[in-house]
């Protein structure tokens, strides 16, 4: 189990191929997802700075991680998270499991998503020309959460 | 003595990201924030609508009734924004 936050960009072909490259033999599934900036509108002007709290954010993903790991047989998890200024089409976080089968695989980077939007202390801020404001919230992603506490 | 943080639009509004708090009384979260409050000014704006606040007790998401205690980190901040998709 891998977490890692950084200023820098990643090459997310580089990190799948190192993950993938060290399960073992009874790994029979990989899944991968990549957030990438999504600019609205004006895309070059736009650019997302993204505020954490270092830390807190390496330890909630972490136990994101861990609870993700007694759910499911998952052999392995990787979580990439930028931080700082972002331009659209960037790479954002990168997540990957690896399991036996691709159910749990599938299932443990769905929900390792969904907890991360609610949990790790991460912030967006938007800008495009003069003007900046800090994303909100949304209820949805609460929602998205919810669904695994049944 | 509590290191109180402030992150995203708080930490803007309240111009400084850190600062060292006395242990409030009552010893709590929202003790706290009381404390922050009767500064009066962009303090009381920032700490008025607790629905739009979360806090974090030494790293660890708690919510307002939690204790504090001398040299805890006490964090507070937007709901979070994180992730894509």
């Amino acid at each position: 189990m891998i977490v890692r936050i950084t200023p820098d960009a990643f090459d997310p072909a580089a990190e799948f191929a190192a993950f993938e490259a060290a399960q073992g033999t009874g790994a029979g599934a990989v899944v991968t997802f990549l957030g990438r900036v999504r600019a609205p509108g004006d895309a070059d002007r736009y650019t997302l700075t993204l505020e954490h709290y270092p830390g807190m954010a390496e330890r909630e993903i972490g136990a994101i991680l861990e609870e993700a790991r007694s759910r499911w047989k998952l052999l392995d998890a990787l979580v990439i998270h930028r931080h700082g200024r972002l331009a659209p089409g960037e790479p954002i976080v990168l997540v990957a499991t690896a399991a036996a089968h691709r159910g749990e695989a599938f299932a443990a980077a769905s929900f390792i998503m969904d907890f991360l939007k609610t949990r790790a202390p991460f912030w967006k801020k938007e800008a495009a020309g003069d003007s900046a404001r800090w994303v909100e919230a949304r209820a949805s992603d609460d929602e998205a959460a919810r669904r695994w506490t049944t | 003595m509590v290191t109180v943080l402030y992150f995203a639009w708080l930490r803007e509004r309240i111009g400084r990201g850190e600062e060292e708090i006395p242990l409030p009384q009552p010893a709590t979260v929202e003790g706290l924030l009381d404390t922050l409050r009767s500064r009066g000014g962009v303090y009381d704006e920032t700490f008025a609508d607790t629905d739009k606040l979360r806090a974090a007790v030494n790293q660890v998401h708690v919510d307002l009734r939690h204790p504090v205690a001398d040299g805890d980190e006490v964090a507070f901040f937007p709901p979070v924004t994180g992730g894509r998709a």
